[in-house]
C-alpha cells in the first residue's frame, strides 16, 4: 500500500517538537546532566557519575537519610490522608441532596475550598491554629487541651492533616457525586424490588459504579499529596524539628538553601520516577481489579 | 399471589390539588385476576407506567387504594409488598455474576442457601443461561443482560404479581418472539400474576389473555384480544388496535339509520336515546367494508392507494373529506377510482364523545 507522503506535515509537527523540547526534555536533561555532577560554585562543575544516586539510597549518609526519612514521612502522610478523604469524600457525597435548589447551594460551599490557592489556605491555617489569637488554637486551648502545632510533632502532623482533608476532601466528594449522579433511577427501583438494604445498595449499585471516578480521585489525590510543598510549608516550615519535611521542602533546602544542584537533581530524578511508579501501580491495580478474575472464571 | 385490586386510584405529579384533567392517572377502579396474564397497552405518555410502579410500590398514589387480596397496601413499602418488576432497560449488578445477580433477591430475603441455589438453576434453564451462571454479567451482551433482568423477577416463587415495564425493548426481534412465548410459557407453569406493560400491539395480544388499553391517563377498555377487535369500547381503541385501524365517521344517527355524507346506513340496532349535544360517530373496521362498483345503496368514495398485505388488499379511500380503509375482496379489481363501499352493518358501532353508544 503507498503512503502518502506529504513533508508539508513537518512543518505543522515541527513546532510541537520544539515546545516540548524547550518545555520539557530541555530542562529534564539538565536536570540528568547535573545529577551525575557535582559544583563547588562558580560554575565549575566535576563529573560523580552515579555517586548522588548511590548516596541517596544509603541511609548512614547525610543525603540519604534525609531523603529516606522524608520519603517516609510523604507516603505515611500520603496513606493517612488516601484514608481519611477518600471514604469521607463518599460519605458526603452519598449525603449530598440528589435534586433541587439544595444541589447548586451544596456544589458551591464545597467548591470553595478547591479555589483557594495553596499558600493562603497554608496561611489561613497558620493564623487559625495559633493558640494565642486563632479560632481553633485558641478553643483547643481554654477546653484545656494542650496544642501547639509550632513545638508539638503530632499536633504539627494533626494539624497539616486537618487542613490537607478540608482542602481536599471536597474533590473527591465532587468526583463521587458526579459518579452517583451517573447512575439511572432504574438501579434503585430495581434494587427496592430486590429487597436489597442501604448497604447493600451501596456495594452492589453505588461502590461499582464510582469504580471510574474513585480511580481518578485516588491518583489525583494521591500525586498532589506526594507532591505537597506550600502548606506544610507557610504552617510548619517542616518543623518541630524535621518532623513536617517532606521530599519536596528537603529538596527546596537542598537546591537553593545549599545550593547543592548535583544532590538536588539526583533527588528530583528519584522524587519523579517514584510518583510515576506509584500512579502506574495503582492505576494498573485498580483498573484490573475488575477483570483480573475474568480468565479463571470464563473457564470454569 | 394476589388478586389485585385499584379503588378510585389516581396519580397526579403535580400535587393533589391539581386540576383532574393533568393527573398522569386519572382515577380507575379495576380488579387484577391471581394468576391472570395482563397487558397495559397504550401509547408514549398515557400512565402505563405511572401505574404500574403504583402497584409495584415506587410511586405513592395522590388519591385511592391498592389492595392485594382485600388487604390494603397502600402506604406499604416495595418489599412488604413482595412484588417483582423487570425494568425497560437492563439493570445488573456489575461486581456479581450471573448466578449471584439471579440470588440477589432470594439473598435479600433470607431464603435458605440451598433453596436459592435450587431456584436460581431452574430459572438459569429456563432463560437458558445455565452455561454463563459463573460468569461476570457485565461482560454479556444487552439480550442477555436483560434475560438476567428477566430472571431476577422471575426468581421468587412467592411473588404477589411480576410486573414487565416495556422489558424487550433492547431486544432484538428474532430474540423477542423467543423470550415472549418463554414468558407465556412461565406463567402457564409458574401461576403468576404478570402485568405487562407495552405500546406494541403484537406484543401485547400475543402475550395476554386480557388487555387493558390506557389513553391520555384513563383506562378505556380492559377485554380479551376479540373483544378489543369486535367491540371496541371508545374510538381510541378503536384505531390503536388493528391494522389498519378502526374507520371513525362522524354521522347523523337516529334510530336505525346513520346519515353520512347525505347517504343513508341501515345499522343492525337501533340508537333511539342517544345523549343531545354529544359528538355522534360511526366506527367500523376496515375487514367490515366492502369495495365495489358504485351503484345504488352503497356510498361513494375515491381510491387513492391499495395497500397490498399479501393475503388481504386494503383500500385507501375518501369519503367526502375524510380518509377511509376498506378491503377489496378477492377477486375484485377496481375499474376505475370511483367506487362504492358496503358496510356489515352487525359491525358498525356508534359512538357519543369517543364513547361506545349500545343500541337497542
Amino acid at each position: 500500500m503507498d503512503k502518502t507522503i506529504n513533508n508539508k506535515a513537518w512543518f505543522l509537527v515541527l513546532p510541537v517538537f520544539l515546545l516540548v523540547a524547550f518545555s520539557a526534555i530541555l530542562p529534564l536533561m539538565t536536570v540528568v546532566n547535573y545529577s551525575l555532577q557535582d559544583t563547588f560554585g562558580n560554575n565549575q562543575f566535576f563529573w560523580n557519575g552515579v555517586g548522588w544516586f548511590k548516596e541517596l539510597l544509603d541511609p548512614s549518609t547525610d543525603l540519604g537519610g534525609r531523603f529516606l526519612a522524608s520519603l517516609g514521612r510523604n507516603l505515611v502522610f500520603s496513606a493517612v490522608i488516601l484514608a481519611i478523604e477518600v471514604p469521607l469524600g463518599i460519605v458526603v457525597a452519598l449525603s449530598m441532596p440528589r435534586g433541587g435548589w439544595t444541589v447548586a447551594f451544596c456544589l458551591v460551599t464545597l467548591a470553595l475550598p478547591l479555589l483557594i490557592p495553596w499558600n493562603v489556605v497554608g496561611t489561613i491555617w497558620q493564623i487559625f491554629g495559633r493558640p494565642d489569637i486563632g479560632l481553633l488554637g485558641y478553643t483547643l486551648t481554654s477546653m484545656g487541651i494542650d496544642y501547639n502545632y509550632v513545638s508539638n510533632d503530632v499536633d504539627a502532623w494533626v494539624t497539616v492533616i486537618v487542613m490537607d482533608v478540608w482542602h481536599w476532601t471536597s474533590l473527591v466528594a465532587l468526583l463521587c457525586y458526579a459518579g452517583l449522579k451517573s447512575i439511572p433511577d432504574a438501579y434503585y427501583q430495581a434494587a427496592q424490588i430486590d429487597g436489597a438494604s442501604r448497604w447493600a445498595v451501596f456495594t452492589a449499585i453505588q461502590l461499582p459504579k464510582m469504580h471510574r471516578v474513585l480511580l481518578i480521585a485516588v491518583l489525583l489525590r494521591f500525586m498532589d499529596s506526594f507532591m505537597i510543598y506550600t502548606e506544610p510549608f507557610v504552617v510548619t516550615g517542616g518543623g518541630p524539628g524535621n518532623s513536617t519535611t517532606f521530599i519536596s521542602i528537603e529538596l527546596v533546602k537542598i537546591a537553593l538553601g545549599q545550593f547543592d544542584l548535583g544532590k538536588a537533581a539526583a533527588l528530583s530524578l528519584v522524587y519523579n520516577l517514584i510518583i510515576l511508579i506509584v500512579c502506574w501501580v495503582f492505576y494498573t491495580i485498580m483498573t484490573h481489579a475488575g477483570t483480573e478474575r475474568r480468565p479463571a472464571e470464563g473457564g470454569a | 399471589m394476589a388478586r389485585i385490586d385499584l379503588v378510585d386510584l389516581a396519580q397526579s405529579y403535580n400535587g393533589n390539588d391539581a386540576d383532574i384533567e393533568s393527573f398522569a392517572l386519572k382515577p380507575v377502579t379495576m380488579t387484577w385476576r391471581q394468576g391472570g396474564a395482563y397487558a397495559l397497552l397504550g401509547p408514549s405518555g398515557c400512565g402505563k407506567t405511572t401505574l404500574l410502579n403504583l402497584i409495584s410500590g415506587i410511586l405513592t398514589p395522590s388519591r385511592g387504594k391498592i389492595l392485594f387480596d382485600g388487604k390494603d397496601i397502600t402506604q406499604a413499602s416495595t418489599r412488604e409488598r413482595n412484588i417483582a418488576q423487570v425494568f425497560q432497560f437492563p439493570v445488573i449488578y456489575d461486581t456479581m455474576t450471573v448466578g449471584e445477580n439471579l440470588a440477589f433477591p432470594l439473598k435479600n430475603r433470607g431464603v435458605p442457601r440451598a433453596e436459592i441455589d435450587k431456584r436460581v438453576a431452574e430459572i438459569a434453564r429456563l432463560l437458558d443461561l445455565t452455561p454463563d451462571l459463573h460468569r461476570k454479567a457485565t461482560r454479556l451482551t444487552a439480550d442477555a443482560k436483560q434475560k438476567i433482568s428477566l430472571g431476577r423477577g422471575l426468581v421468587r416463587s412467592d411473588v404477589a404479581a411480576v410486573l414487565f415495564d416495556e422489558p424487550l425493548t433492547v431486544i432484538d426481534p428474532e430474540l423477542k418472539w423467543q423470550l415472549r412465548s418463554k414468558l407465556k410459557a412461565l406463567h402457564r407453569e409458574l401461576d403468576l400474576t404478570m402485568i405487562y406493560v407495552t405500546h406494541d400491539q403484537t406484543e401485547a395480544l400475543t402475550f395476554a389473555d386480557t388487555v387493558v388499553v390506557m389513553h391520555d391517563g384513563r383506562v378505556v377498555q380492559s377485554g380479551t384480544p376479540a373483544e378489543l377487535f369486535d367491540k371496541p369500547a371508545h374510538t381510541f381503541v378503536g384505531y390503536f388496535i388493528g391494522s389498519p385501524g378502526m374507520n371513525i365517521l362522524s354521522a347523523d344517527v337516529k334510530g336505525r339509520e346513520a346519515r353520512i355524507d347525505g347517504h343513508t346506513l341501515t345499522l343492525a340496532h337501533s340508537y333511539d336515546a342517544l345523549p343531545a349535544g354529544a359528538k355522534i360517530e360511526i366506527g367500523v373496521r376496515p375487514e367490515f367494508v366492502d369495495v365495489a362498483a358504485p351503484g345504488p345503496g352503497l356510498l361513494d368514495a375515491n381510491i387513492e392507494r391499495i395497500d397490498d398485505l399479501g393475503r388481504i388488499r386494503f383500500a385507501r379511500v375518501r369519503v367526502g373529506d375524510v380518509k377511509f380503509a376498506a378491503r377489496i375482496p378477492s377477486g375484485f379489481s377496481p375499474s376505475s377510482s370511483s367506487i362504492g363501499l358496503r358496510f356489515d352493518p352487525a359491525h358498525v358501532h356508534v359512538y357519543a364523545d369517543s364513547r361506545l353508544v349500545e343500541g337497542a
